[in-house]
């Protein structure tokens, strides 16, 4: 049986009186590519966030490779694009490379000056996302697209064992995300990496991701070769299409 | 060599005044990104309860104020974490200083001129013990600044990213405040506790728009400042003028100028 990567057991986790997850449990295992869905406030970002250690769950366990989530230190086995990450301020001041370069800072350890091994790992992450022309500009001098892979290569830059993508294509246009998808596919089937990708997108979960995370209040996992027509029931219930779902 | 640095006391005035430039300029682009500008200002007038208390209890006012200015900065994190809005908070600790200077001052007669020179800075008028002190804390802030360079960047651009990452990004906030509360103490003998906030406002404005990266923005934004005061203190020599006033004058028609440049630029 592959390693586990990520488990909960039973978790619950309300804001204030919203209960926004319950009794979730799953697992995910090295090498998944999980596709997350389900309705708007239906608990996917709560998920990510209690993954990642930002909310602590009211009930129940999260393991994160193996151990429980108070115990685990090395936050640089896992890579995080936020959602909407390219809705920070324009006008900061930050190069692609310096941004790219916050990423390697768990690896590297906090308070500690990059080494030139750093400067590499960022290099090659920019050279995986597709960014390395980019290295000098300004964040916010590029397209949404690009900026999406400055994220990418931030989160890579730690070089990750597990990399966490909350809605990353609202506000890039079809052709950067089809590339987008493309990228992804390598990094789970070259690199072998463990990737969750929170989305709207149906269809786009259906076709990339190997297992479907149907998220609404609680967690149900499917395998995505069996079609995602349960899929889609669990998370919208019978009303809904098989619509592509697109934010503006 | 020019004659000005003949004068111990103008020798004085360059050091403090060039050490001084640099830390709040290089901390003030951290904080106008976090549209926290005001705190520098927030900061000097709690300072000016310190410096009240200190000469109403005979104690070195510079010690007061920055006990005074360091307990308000962690004050106003904490009162951030309470949910109490950061601008509020600032506020809040802001009239309680300058509520807790007046009232002191009103108490004792007869230290009002020399509060005078607090308000307004006294560069010129910066003994040889203080120039020690504003060079020992100065630069051991400016090495706490290197050492945490990389982490504040990382949450001036994107706190939550920076938690996920397993920054201690509430440990580090409350560094950086009390980074600034050092670097206002500092400031207020040469601007003057009505102008500090020009140091860590405007050379940042300045180099803000022209930079493409925040390494860049850092640089430029300390040289300006230093430049700045180079030129107010040269002015202040020749011309007979307060020299706090003249460096802030310097700063003012350095962003005027960019200003300009950006509108040139842009056509």
């Amino acid at each position: 049986m592959a390693e586990k990567i990520l488990e909960f057991r039973n978790v619950s986790f309300s804001y204030g009186k919203q209960l926004a997850v319950e009794k979730a449990s799953f697992s995910i295992e090295k090498g998944d590519f999980v596709g997350m869905i389900g309705p708007n406030g239906a608990g996917k970002t709560t998920l990510v966030k209690l993954a990642l250690g930002l909310l602590k769950p009211d009930k129940g366990k999260i393991r994160l490779f193996g151990k429980d989530i108070a115990d685990f230190h090395e936050w640089h086995k896992v890579g995080y694009v936020p959602q909407k990450a390219t809705g920070f301020d324009q006008n900061f001041p930050a190069s692609v490379f310096e941004v790219a370069s916050m990423g390697r800072i768990p690896k590297a350890g906090l308070m500690k000056q990059f080494s030139e091994n750093d400067r590499k790992a960022v290099e090659r992450a920019l050279e995986v996302s597709g960014i390395s022309g980019l290295r000098g500009k300004r964040i916010g001098d590029l397209s949404g697209g690009q900026q999406q892979r400055v994220f990418i290569a931030r989160a890579l830059a730690a070089e990750p064992e597990l990399l966490i993508l909350d809605e990353p294509t609202v506000g890039v246009d079809q052709k950067a995300q089809h590339e987008f998808y493309l990228l992804l596919g390598r990094l789970n089937r070259e690199m072998g990496m463990t990737l969750v990708l929170i989305s709207h997108d149906v269809g786009v979960v259906a076709k990339n991701a190997g297992k479907i995370a149907c998220v609404n209040v609680g967690v149900t996992m499917h395998d995505a070769s069996k079609g995602i027509d349960a899929a889609l029931l669990c998370a919208y219930g019978n009303d809904m299409g098989r619509v592509p779902h697109h934010h503006d | 060599m020019l004659e000005i640095l003949q004068y111990s006391f103008m020798q004085r005035a360059f050091v403090g005044g060039i050490l001084i430039a640099i830390l709040c300029s290089a901390i003030g682009v951290f904080l106008v990104l976090r549209r926290m500008a005001l705190l520098g200002d927030g900061l000097a007038h709690i300072s000016f309860g310190g410096i009240a208390a200190g000469m109403f209890f005979k104690v070195y006012p510079i010690v007061s104020a920055l006990v005074f200015s360091v307990l308000a900065a962690i004050g106003i994190q904490k009162l951030k974490q309470m949910k109490i809005y950061s601008d509020s908070a600032i506020a809040i600790f802001f009239s309680f200083g300058l509520a807790l200077g007046v009232v002191l001052v009103s108490l004792s007669h007869g230290f009002n001129a020399d509060l005078m020179s607090y308000l307004f800075g006294s560069i010129l008028s910066v003994s040889e013990a203080d120039i020690l002190l504003i060079l020992a804390v100065g630069l051991a802030t400016l090495a706490m600044l290197v050492l945490f360079y990389k982490e504040l960047f990382y949450i001036t651009f994107d706190e939550e990213s920076a938690r996920a990452a397993g920054v201690p990004v509430e440990r580090l906030n409350t560094v950086l405040l009390v980074l600034t509360s050092v670097a206002v103490v500092l400031s207020m003998q040469v601007v003057g506790i009505l102008l500090v906030s020009s140091f860590i406002v405007i050379p940042a404005s300045i180099a803000l728009p022209l930079c493409r990266s925040f390494r860049q923005a850092v640089l430029m934004s300390v040289l300006f400042a230093v430049a700045s005061v180079v030129a107010g203190l040269l002015l202040a020599y020749y011309f007979d003028l307060a020299a706090g006033g003249a460096i802030v004058m310097v700063l003012v028609a350095a962003f005027a100028a960019m200003l300009v440049y950006k509108k040139i630029a842009a056509k």
